[in-house]
């Protein structure tokens, strides 16, 4: 990439919460029932029907608004955003304009090139639209069938300031929100299923110059990937324009997985005009001190504050610290059988080896294993106190994932104690000195490596039980004296 | 003041066709109703707050609770067409 100009990238994030009902109605919000079972005459905008807001909807957007360091409204209001379209029935959106629940807030994000503040304009509340599936494709269809199930659900639109300068500071942006709902447990956050989803804008200007350039709005990224490599390729269409000497078009583009680029979507959008106005059939909200700190208090250690407890004070290497609290499921986990085990970092060497490797082999989330937290410090203790070795603990510890039981049952059950008798090792050690005169005369000719060799077979001999440390002293001692 | 042109795009955005006629009558009622509320700008509003709703209430809210929706034969029964459960609409995008 030149130097000559600076990007500018400004994110509108769509979160999908995660309540048993509708924002307006009692409808469930549950996914994937048949087309349209979740509909009543509030969100199927009937006549004569109105709408009553969900106070957890509320609630969870303060949370929000919070977490991400905002000031929360004492005053806040609903607003029509009007336009047609099939998926939305009442033919305008219940949405909030100039009185959002929270404004200026900011986050901190962290990419290879170091740390970044980004700012948040505002957060508010609105109701989702319908699923649209077009007969055929949509320039050509001759109709499209909808399905209001969707319409109402509840979402925020985070907007932030257009402070990122990279597609991938846009990344680590989107990861960190994702992450701070996911902690907070408002929104599963499933970009492909839609309870996330990503808009940009992104514009490029000479560096140095103050005004933003011509802007295009990118939409369609359905994954985080898809958000990082729109954004690469929007960058340099826009640079390639402005090489040229042309000018970048204000427009909508959608990016295209397929072919793997930008496509404008001008032409096949008509002008919106929108003529926001006070949602006459709610009534205003508003949020006092109390409700805001009765919130406060539901909002646990975020990932970026756990992140940097775990460098500071546990002193995890930032490596780490980034994959335990990348998953708050896993970072809950970890400080769970920390509360019984206190080797942060032994701990840290099984989670992201062992377990995370069955984890992703299974498709499990932390909890889903057969492993619990208490199994899983009692394991690592057996193996401080010499009760199994290193190699005996990795197959203990599969067989524990795949049957839930405890490390002490299957050592019993399968008879994997270490051998730490020395009296019960000193015939096997003896037979492997006889079978091995080779080395044993490496040995005595003072080739420390062959002393390796004949631990390797002691352990082959009694598959891994016996103490390696003890072997290599035994051996030691009838060889070398 | 508005014009015939503000009446035919506020026409469009409310997908009403007007004929010749009905832009001309429409332009003068609405100019009237405007001149008419107009009349509100003579208030001297510099110190009051502007107001966003007119009836004093706040915060009517339910609890996150999962109610019967509609039978979706009853949902779909009012629309003009449908097909698989869906409400099928017209195509969407012009030529």
């Amino acid at each position: 990439m030149t130097t000559k100009y600076e990007t500018v990238i400004g994110l509108e994030v769509h979160v999908q919460l995660n309540t048993e009902s509708k924002i307006f109605c009692g409808c469930s919000t549950e996914f994937g029932k048949e087309p349209n079972e979740n509909t009543c005459p509030v969100c199927l905008g009937l006549p004569g029907t109105l709408p009553v807001l969900n106070k957890k909807v509320v609630d969870y957007a303060i949370m929000a608004g919070l977490a991400l360091n905002c000031d929360i409204a004492e005053y806040s209001k609903f607003d029509r955003k009007n336009y047609f379209y099939p998926d939305l029935p009442k033919a305008y959106q219940i949405s909030q304009f100039d009185l959002p629940v929270a404004e200026n807030g900011e986050i901190e994000i962290e990419t290879e090139a170091g740390i970044f503040n980004i700012g948040v304009t505002r957060v508010h509340l609105e109701e989702d639209a319908g699923k649209l599936i077009h007969e055929g494709s949509i320039d050509k269809s001759k109709g499209s069938l909808v399905d209001y199930n969707r319409t109402g659900v509840p979402l925020i639109e985070i907007v932030s300031e257009p402070d990122m300068r990279t597609p991938a500071q846009a990344k680590a942006y989107l990861t960190e929100l994702k992450m701070i709902m996911e902690y907070l447990d408002i929104s599963d956050c499933n970009m492909e299923e839609g309870s996330l989803r990503c808009d940009a804008n992104v514009s490029l200007r000479p560096v140095g110059q103050e005004e933003f350039g011509i802007k295009a709005e990118l939409k369609n990224m359905n994954s985080f990937s898809a958000v990082e490599k729109g954004l690469e390729y929007e960058v340099k269409r826009q640079q390639g324009l402005l090489d040229e000497g042309k000018k970048v078009v204000q427009e909508t583009r959608t990016w295209d997985e397929s072919l793997n680029k930008t496509i404008s979507m001008r032409g096949k959008e008509e002008a919106h005009d929108y003529r926001y106005f006070p949602e006459p059939d709610l009534v205003p909200l508003e949020i006092d001190a109390a409700w805001k700190e009765e919130m406060r208090k539901e909002i646990p250690e975020l990932p970026r504050e756990k992140y940097k407890r775990f460098i500071f004070e546990l002193g995890l290497p930032e490596y780490d610290a980034g994959v335990l609290t990348g998953d708050k499921d896993l970072s809950v986990f970890f400080e769970e059988v920390l509360s019984d085990y206190d080797d942060p970092k032994n701990l840290s060497n099984w989670m992201m080896g062992e377990f995370l490797r069955l984890l992703n082999e299974n498709s499990h989330s932390p909890f889903e294993s057969g492993v619990s937290p208490i199994n899983l410090a009692k394991m690592l203790k057996m193996i401080d106190q010499d009760i199994i070795s290193g190699k005996i603990a990795k197959e203990v510890f599969e067989k524990m994932y795949n049957s839930g039981k405890d490390p002490e049952t299957i050592v019993e059950e399968e008879g994997l104690k270490q051998i730490s008798d020395q009296d019960e090792l000193d015939n096997i050690v003896d037979a492997i000195i006889e079978d091995n005169p080779e080395a044993v005369e490496d040995v005595e000719n003072g080739k420390e490596r062959a002393i390796g060799f004949l631990v390797g077979q002691v352990m082959k001999e009694t598959r891994g039980k016996a103490n390696p440390g003890l072997v290599n002293q035994m051996l030691r001692d009838k060889l070398m004296n | 003041m508005i014009d015939k042109k503000d009446v035919e795009y506020a026409a469009g955005l409310a997908q009403l066709k007007l004929d010749e006629e009905e832009k001309e009558k429409y332009t003068e009622q609405i100019g009237e109703i405007l001149n008419y509320v107009d009349k509100l700008s003579e208030l001297d509003t510099d110190d009051v707050v502007p107001t966003a709703y007119t009836v004093p209430m706040k915060n009517v809210l339910r609890e996150d609770q999962v109610k019967e929706s509609l039978l979706r034969e009853k949902s779909l029964a009012n629309a003009p067409d449908e097909k698989d459960g869906h409400f099928r609409a017209p195509k969407i995008m012009s030529d």
